[in-house]
């Protein structure tokens, strides 16, 4: 670690404006302008990384040490919930369905 | 005996032998609530109807001969812990008012076994933080110290059992958050093996790190709720099928034939408090006395485990957080604290297209490589002792404006996150009138061994004795 | 000038499982008709701290079709999540497969018009979890979305092929032996209108560079030329027929634009029935990073060779077995040997007809041929008439007709002389006797009533008091 020089990786306006797009997330000018650096430091830190040699190593995504957990195909009506409950904390729901705002069917 | 600091051992055998009822205990702690909380802020909700009619029903339990292993015992819910019926914030304000409709496995096995939930505490918010500041509520504050943290995420959880508001609280530790808020308030905190207790119904926070712990005063304490709550779980697919042993250690004060190791890569750094370095010295002679092997030893990959951790899991944050879009609860993505945003950002670039293999793959290879040092250093010894912070409890606001020097806080504990084995932190002295902290970590599912080696310091140091003053 | 070009199909086909409870918890999957939102749990509502658990079964019947499309089984497999916002998708990402699906590189052979045979390649076969179900409507005057999370967490196969379609009818004949198969294996209705099949092509036109392209001689010689440069993907396709107009229609626009010496955007359209037309669907710049990453909270899936071999014994015979068998076995044409097994239950009971055919009709035996005419073209209710009932009606048809005319006469003759009084009637002009010795004939033999009333007739006329 350390070998690598900081200032190579940063952050662009374009990486932010793009991370926020695909989280959903609408950033203030001015929410972006403190994110930014600190988000560059964090991603500075964390591209040192890749100083640790891992030819040959395999991935390692979680720790089970299991395979194969599987639930039979049986209906469980333990867990299931009126629609009162599945609405209860639904900001808006109509006629038993939960309500958003108009989503177009993708047409422009 | 102060009956605020009383052990859940001690509560046990005070309601079986009737000279103390759970309304009376839980009252108590109530009460202590009331009186205490406007300066600490260790709660979020306080379910003071609930928790009496749980006690007397507790009690009427016990009137008829019946027992359960935490009948009538006060505890409380960290805030990650969905409670049915029960607000379940998060510690944020975007599910600030989500009254889940189903109990956590843990939940349920906690009130099977009789416990009275008093309320739920403060938190970083979703468990993002080690000092407690980033909950959307007020900080909690250290009953040993209110300028400073109590360490977090489960700030309020330690800092209840820490003031007498209860005898046991939960928490979750997916980086550091139950060791961390332990060792700053002299508790004892858990992180158990990755499965071996269930995430059903805990908010999660990065889905493979999570581990559902709990704070007690003492090592016994902590291991008679290990006892409740560990298990394989039908809903969590992660959690081990592995036999539930006995936990709670006989207490025999020899720790002969027992090898611990001191990882050099843990000692010496820069940044250590010479003063924590000092009491972990004085801890090792205890454990010398005691009878144990003492050994350096070796975790190569060290030095690449916060990087590795903060690639990992903010890219499962990013994706736990996205179900929190305001359609079936909660409050629009807009409410995200600052932490949360910084987090989720972080994690959607780590994962975004062009940048995963340089990031995300390349950290799960890196965890490979940390699980293989964890692995290694076990084939010659049964357990590793290591500082749980380089420092005493910090200041409230000392690190809150870098972020990075907050993340780094976490730099003892992550490693065990990463490799899924179990670390118990129990109090290893005091300086400057802080808590220091230490942790035990051993191979997955070696619960057993470090809570003897735990209860054989406790017995020798006795450090729960020291309660803060002024509560 | 449309002959320059000729379009490169590749298609994504979901087909929604028959399981009893959802992917990845106990709800019901089978939620066609029930009111919103009552069957939901955490899980599948995606509420904080909820878990996925995996339904073996479905898991099992993917494999499965992946085997019957011949694909091959790896080792090791796995969950993703495939993650972007939409309001049906409650948990914000999709627990879908990416790198390591259950099942990848299988073929599938089918029967072009002029009687030679396709393969299309499949690039893998995965696993996936379904959506709630948006509805559009306005309420109190302003334009909402409805959701009903009934549909969230049902299983579902997606099927990728390479872009191995030349013409919309190879579309077409895919998709009906895809269906067959996933019929046949009982684990979909794969039902297009309802839902339980639906169909993502991607299109593009390349310029037709040899003129036989009707059926290379196998699948590589599709790689040999290149693919265009752009493609289009389609969407919102509700049926077979939608699928058809939606391609046919690509097909103009493209080769227009072509024509034109430019180059079709790459961009996903959506059929819009009312205007009959695709219609370019809003793209974002963001709208296909998934950030994929592994689904940590279900672990790795490893098959041993053992596990795949007992779910491969339990693939029942299939329709391309099943018609060379009927006609090897039951010399049955190929038409109608097609025609026999398009349904699995249907060739079954055509089996079991057979079988008791051969021991009902042991002195007078009905031959399969015969079977499989009534099955064909007297539209037989197989779910009420039960298989021996169909062998009895066959051979009373037989006898029927093994009737001679003189039989008839020699019958009619015997009803006339018996009841003389009724012929007498009859030719004063009293219809209803001619009824009355009708009855009597019949009595008698078993022919084709009009047969009877024609000669009945007849015989009257010629008949003398």
């Amino acid at each position: 670690m350390g070998q690598q020089k900081r200032s190579a990786v940063s952050l662009t306006r374009h990486d932010i404006q793009h991370a926020a797009a695909l989280a959903h997330l609408r950033l203030s000018t001015k929410e972006e302008e403190t994110l930014s650096p600190q988000l560059t430091r964090v991603v500075g830190y964390i591209s040192e990384l890749s100083a640790t040699p891992t030819d040959g190593v395999e991935e390692t995504s979680q720790v089970t040490g299991r395979s194969n957990v599987f639930r039979e195909d049986v209906v469980d009506p333990s867990r299931s919930l009126s629609q009162d409950a599945v609405l209860a904390n639904a900001p808006d729901a109509y006629n038993g369905f939960v309500k958003v705002k108009a989503i177009l069917d993708g047409e422009s | 005996m102060d009956t605020a600091y009383m052990t859940i051992e001690e509560a046990r055998q005070k309601l079986r032998a009737r000279t103390i009822s759970s309304r009376e205990l839980t009252g108590m702690c109530l009460a202590r609530i009331r009186r205490y909380d406007g300066s600490l802020h260790a709660f979020l909700t306080v379910t003071e109807d609930e928790a009496l009619s749980a006690a007397d029903e507790a009690d009427r339990r016990i009137a008829g001969g019946l027992d359960g292993p935490l009948l009538g015992i006060p505890v409380a819910l960290k805030d990650l812990f969905t409670t049915k019926g029960i607000r379940t914030t998060a510690g944020s304000r975007i599910i600030g008012s989500y009254v889940p409709p189903f109990d956590a496995t843990v939940v349920y096995k906690l009130k099977e076994a009789g416990a009275v939930i008093v309320g739920k505490t403060n938190e970083d918010a979703w468990g993002h933080g080690s000092s407690g500041e980033n909950t959307d509520y007020e900080p909690t504050r250290n009953p040993y110290d209110t300028g400073r943290v109590p360490g977090g995420s489960s700030s309020g959880s330690a800092a209840a059992v820490a003031s007498g508001m209860c005898l046991m609280a939960t928490g979750t530790d997916t980086g550091s958050s139950v060791r961390l808020p332990a060792a700053y308030c002299n508790l004892v905190g858990l992180k158990p093996t990755y499965g071996r207790v269930s995430r059903y119904g805990i908010i999660p926070m990065a889905s493979s790190f999570d581990t559902i712990g709990h704070i007690t005063r003492t090592v016994r304490d902590n291991a008679m709720v290990l006892g409740v709550t560990a298990g394989h779980d039908p809903y969590d697919a992660t959690t081990a099928d592995v036999a539930v042993p006995a936990y709670v250690p006989k207490t025999t004060g020899t720790l002969k034939g027992v090898t611990i190791g001191l990882p050099k890569e843990y000692y010496g750094v820069e940044g250590m408090d010479p003063d924590v370095a000092k009491t972990i010295e004085d801890a090792v002679l205890v454990f010398k006395k005691l009878g144990a092997a003492v050994r350096q030893v070796s975790l190569p990959h060290t030095g690449a485990a916060m990087a590795c951790y903060y690639i990992l899991v903010p890219s499962e944050i990013s994706s736990n957080l996205a179900r929190f879009d305001g359609v079936r609860f909660g409050l629009g993505r807009d409410t995200f604290g600052p932490e949360a945003k910084r987090r989720i950002m972080l994690g959607t670039h780590t994962l975004s297209a062009g940048y995963y293999d340089a990031y995300y793959r390349k950290a799960s290879k890196v965890r490979t490589l940390i699980r293989k040092d964890f692995a290694d250093v076990f084939g010659t010894v049964d357990a590793l002792l290591v500082p749980s912070s380089p420092t005493p409890p910090f200041r409230i606001g000392e690190k809150t404006a870098d972020p990075l020097t907050m993340y780094l806080s976490d730099i003892f504990l992550c490693p065990m996150n990463i490799a899924g084995v179990p670390s118990l932190s129990v109090p290893a002295g005091f300086t400057r009138g802080l808590p220091v902290g230490m942790q035990l970590a051993g191979p997955q599912f070696s619960e057993p061994l470090l809570y003897k080696i735990g209860a054989a310091f406790e017995k020798e140091t006795a450090y729960y004795n020291v309660h803060p003053e002024g509560f | 000038m449309d002959q320059q070009f000729e379009p490169v199909i590749g298609l994504e086909v979901h087909v929604e499982l028959a399981t009893r409870s959802k992917m990845f918890c106990g709800c019901s999957a089978d939620y066609f008709g029930h009111k919103p939102n009552t069957d939901c749990c955490p899980v599948c509502l995606g509420l904080p701290g909820a878990l996925p658990v995996p339904n073996r079964k479905a898991v099992e019947w993917c494999i499965m079709l992946g085997l019957a499309l011949g694909c091959s089984i790896p080792e090791v497999s796995k969950f993703d999540r495939k993650h972007y916002f939409y309001p049906d998708l409650p948990k914000g990402y999709q627990i879908s497969q990416y790198d390591q699906p259950l099942c990848i590189g299988g073929l599938l052979s089918i029967a072009l018009p002029g009687g030679s045979a396709k393969p299309i390649r499949i690039r893998r076969v995965h696993m996936e979890e379904d959506t709630g179900k948006l509805l559009h409507e306005t309420v109190d005057g302003r334009h909402v979305s409805l959701i009903d999370f009934n549909r969230s967490g049902v299983p579902l196969v997606e099927i990728v092929t390479e872009p191995d379609f030349c013409s919309v009818d190879e579309v077409d004949i895919y998709l009906k032996k895809l269906q067959e198969i996933v019929r046949y294996l009982g684990i979909s209705n794969a039902d297009m209108e309802k839902g339980s099949m639906r169909l993502e092509p991607s299109i593009s036109m390349r310029k037709s560079q040899i003129p036989m392209t009707k059926s290379p001689k196998n699948p590589t010689s599709q790689d040999l030329k290149a693919l265009p440069p752009y493609r289009v993907e389609l969407k919102n396709i509700n049926s077979f027929r939608f699928g058809r107009k939606a391609l046919e229609y690509e097909i103009a626009r493209q080769t227009e634009v072509l024509v034109r010496g430019e180059e079709p955007v790459q961009e996903t359209r959506g059929w819009n029935e009312g205007k009959n037309m695709t219609v370019p669907q809003r793209h974002k710049e963001e709208a296909n990073d998934y950030r994929y990453f592994p689904e940590p909270d279900i672990p790795p899936m490893q098959w041993r060779r053992s596990q795949i071999s007992v779910l491969r014994s339990r693939i029942p015979e299939l329709p391309d077995a099943k018609r060379s068998r009927f006609t090897k076995d039951y010399g049955l044409n190929a038409a109608d040997a097609v025609r026999i097994t398009e349904r699995r239950q249907r060739a079954d009971y055509f089996e079991e007809a057979v079988r008791v055919g051969r021991t009902l009709g042991a002195k007078a035996p009905v031959t399969p041929k015969q079977i499989a005419n009534w099955l064909i073209n007297r539209g037989i209710d197989t779910e009420t008439v039960l298989p021996a009932e169909l062998v009895k009606r066959i051979m009373e048809a037989s006898e029927a007709v093994t009737v001679s005319d003189d039989d008839v006469d020699a019958a009619i003759q015997k009803a006339i002389t018996d009841n003389p009084k009724a012929a007498a009637d009859y030719k004063n002009g009293k219809e209803a006797s001619l009824m009355f010795l009708m009855g009597q004939v019949r009595k008698q033999i078993a022919a084709d009533p009009k047969l009877i009333l024609t000669r009945l007739k007849e015989l009257l006329a010629n008949y003398s008091l």
